[in-house]
């Protein structure tokens, strides 16, 4: 077993197998811990984390906060309209006061990439990204990994597709290093603007028809289609979208038997996936969200409690 | 005053075709003939090499009106410190320097405050706005040297076509940063693998090339000369290259942070790899070594850009673009092209950094000619030494360069007969 010794998790590029398995690993232990009527363990008690989202987030944070509470840490929220970042400081003042408030652990959501490297490397704090810009989540990389392996106990060997906006994409890239990583065969879907082929480089399958996958994934990840962002430069529109790259009713049913569909949510009905896809037998779509506490509980537990895996 | 006799060294002096051992005289601020019947000084430069006073045609000295990241004053301490006895001011100052006051102003400022000679250019349109033209006859008698909107590029091609045609009437050199900003859009390191892999808005090569050809354009169709700012891109090379073979009269510049760095660099999110423009490839630093190998770049120059460091210290997407270099160029120049890769010898790397910014900005300087000023650099060639920022002369120290090591290094500079900087 890897023994952990970093203190923040910032990206899931920068861990090795070893790393990402120790964390996989932890998690299942943990996982138990939410189907008890006590859901509480004192791994955290006493510590002190701060949910720093500089960027509106509403269920990572909240799934922070559940994590963090099952480890019994004390829980602080403060969002970008709260803090002093509105009135001119910069994020590095900010940090400095919460670490000097003695937050053992500030998880970060921000909208630059880098920010959480940014801060892990000022700061004695464990820094957590919960997302910075369009660089990386591993937590949610590394809970859509932990539900994979979970279904099939295994990530090596499958193979994974994930289709939609890649290029501006956090959830994608966290998911394309871990599972590369893990030896999975990855493919990256859509239109070409959004999933240029560079993407190749970095180990990837890259394809602009979601039709030549479908016979062959055990796992289809649809991401979000930020339609809000409006970015019409990118592709003409959501009609065309979802003609060509929409996971609709008669396309799920070429999928094999056993693959799964996930969503890092939240979801649009009827754009990236059909409304009956979402609820449908292949969905793991709110499992992702259940294993999200237990993957984001073991991140915690091995940055700001130690490296010994609990007794399960 | 006695004059002084520098002796024992070679004198490279490209603008007069001399590679030789031989002493060097000056007096009264102007190199002369020999005077050896009269009481004088000596400077003993065995081992060095002695050539024309360097010139760095791409500076931002700061002045007036973002004085926390450099005066005059530092910045020209740092460009003695690096071997330069001229540098040429970029005009994005505040106010910008788009007047005949604001010139006059730097001049005065630089005339009390200024080791080194201070070089002023006049922006290309009110603002650096890209909209109208400055006042180039009041910049021109104001003294500018060139015009350029540095930091800025004229996006409107019939605006860059006035401003070229109208500057030919005072014999001013058009000098463009080039960046096409709908293409580059809010793009802050090299498009490529690694802006991929970051999740940083990419700065595609295509941004920089798309406005090479359009002054390439330009310079055909007026038959005027246009001087492309810090080349980074091979594209861009290749089209400077073939349009120069045809005779057009256009020119570009290489940074040595271009040839020493790739995008990789960005890894660490550190904003001291973030300039603009941005760190490209190894295929990139091929291209422009070899540019500069075969004449398609023909000058040399730091684009020093100081920055405070509670500036440069945020988000790498918030931080402002630019690295300090008065101080570290030349040693990374000697250091790649004529030490590590051979591409040149030492006489090219001297004539890119004196005859050649000399000829295009029609300065009296980047010569040993007698009669001209007394602007000398001293250099050890074979000198390792190992780069300290906080021992750097600059006010910022913006740079990512710390701690590296190189061979060959200035170690004396003289401005006008005295000596403002010695190692």
């Amino acid at each position: 077993m890897t023994a952990w010794t970093r203190k923040d998790l910032t990206g899931l590029d920068e861990l090795s197998t070893g790393e990402i398995t120790f964390l996989l690993d932890t998690a299942r232990a943990f996982k138990g811990v939410g189907e008890r009527s006590l859901k509480k363990v004192p791994a955290l008690r006493g510590k002190t984390l701060v949910n720093f989202f500089v960027e509106p987030s509403t269920r990572t944070r909240t799934s922070f906060e559940v994590a963090a509470m099952r480890l019994s840490a004390d829980v602080v929220n403060i969002s970008a309209t709260a803090s002093s970042l509105q009135k001119g400081e910069t994020l590095k003042d900010t940090a400095l006061n919460l670490q000097a408030l003695r937050a053992d652990i500030i998880v970060l959501r921000h909208s630059s990439p880098g920010s959480s490297k940014f801060l892990s490397q000022r700061l004695g704090s464990s820094i957590i990204n919960a997302g910075d810009g369009a660089h990386e989540h591993p937590t949610q990389g590394l809970l859509d990994i932990f539900t994979i392996r979970e279904k099939f106990g295994k990530i090596e060997g499958l193979h994974i597709a994930i289709v939609g906006d890649i290029l501006f994409s956090r959830v994608a890239r966290s998911n394309i290093f871990g599972l590369l990583k893990l030896g999975a065969k990855v493919t990256l879907v859509g239109p070409s603007t959004l999933v240029p082929k560079s993407f190749e480089k970095l180990g990837a399958r890259v394809s602009h028809r979601i039709d030549d996958i479908l016979a062959d994934a055990d796992v289809v990840n649809l991401l979000r289609i930020q339609h809000e962002r409006q970015r019409k430069e990118y592709f003409p529109g959501l009609g065309e979208y979802i003609s060509l790259f929409g996971l609709t009713k008669p396309r799920a049913e070429k999928l094999k038997p056993g693959c799964l569909v996930m969503h890092p949510g939240p979801i649009n009905r009827g754009v990236e996936i059909d409304s009956d896809v979402a609820d449908g037998k292949q969905s793991v779509i709110l499992e992702q969200v259940t294993n999200g506490i237990a993957v984001r509980m073991a991140v915690l537990y091995a940055c700001a409690g130690g490296a010994q895996i609990p007794a399960p | 005053m006695k004059p002084t006799r520098i002796t024992n060294g070679r004198i490279i002096d490209p603008a007069n075709h001399r590679d030789e051992t031989a002493d060097l005289w000056f007096s009264g601020g102007k190199i002369t003939a020999p005077q050896p019947d009269s009481d004088f000084d000596t400077i003993d430069a065995a081992g060095l090499v002695v050539t024309p006073g360097l010139i760095d045609i791409h500076v931002h000295l700061r002045e007036p009106g973002q004085s926390h990241k450099e005066t005059i004053a530092s910045a020209t301490r740092a460009a003695a410190a690096g071997g330069f006895t001229s540098v040429v001011a970029m005009p994005n100052t505040n106010p910008a320097a788009d007047s005949a006051a604001t010139i006059s102003w730097i001049k005065e400022k630089a005339e009390r405050t200024a080791c080194v000679n201070v070089f002023p250019t006049g922006a290309i349109t009110k603002g650096l706005k890209g909209e109208e033209l400055a006042p180039y006859g009041a910049l021109f008698h104001a003294g500018v040297v060139a015009l350029t909107d540095d930091g800025h590029c004229v996006q409107n091609h019939e605006v860059m076509r006035r401003a070229v045609e109208y500057a030919k009437m005072f014999g001013l050199p058009v000098m463009d940063h080039c960046q096409d900003y709908s293409l580059v859009g809010d793009g802050i390191m090299h498009e490529g693998e690694w802006s991929l892999r970051l999740g940083l808005p990419g700065w595609p090569r295509a941004g920089e090339e798309i406005i090479v050809a359009r002054n390439i354009l330009l310079a055909e169709l007026l038959d005027s000369p246009i001087h492309c700012q810090h080349i980074s891109s091979a594209g861009s090379v290749r089209l400077l290259r073939e349009a120069r073979a045809r005779g057009v009269k256009i020119s570009g510049e290489a940074c040595p942070h271009h040839i020493a760095l790739t995008d990789a660099s960005l890894a660490a999110f550190d904003s001291d790899f973030k300039m603009n423009p941005p760190l490209r490839t190894e295929a990139d630093i091929d291209a422009l070594v070899e540019g500069i190998a075969d004449g398609t770049l023909t000058i040399l120059c730091s684009d020093h850009a100081p920055h405070a460091a509670y500036e440069k210290e945020v988000e790498i997407d918030h931080a402002p673009f630019g690295i300090t270099g008065l101080e570290t160029q030349f040693a990374i120049f000697h250091d790649i092209l004529v030490h590590k890769r051979r591409a040149i010898g030492l006489p090219r790397l001297i004539a890119l950094y004196t005859s050649e910014p000399a000829a295009l900005l029609k300065l009296d300087r980047g010569t040993l000619a007698e009669g001209a000023p007394a602007d000398i650099t001293l250099i050890d060639p074979a000198l390792d030494w190992t780069f300290d920022k906080n021992q750097s002369q600059s006010l910022s120290k913006n740079t990512p360069f710390h701690g590296h090591t190189w061979r060959g290094r200035t170690v004396r500079t003289i401005v006008g007969g005295k000596t403002v900087w010695e190692k």
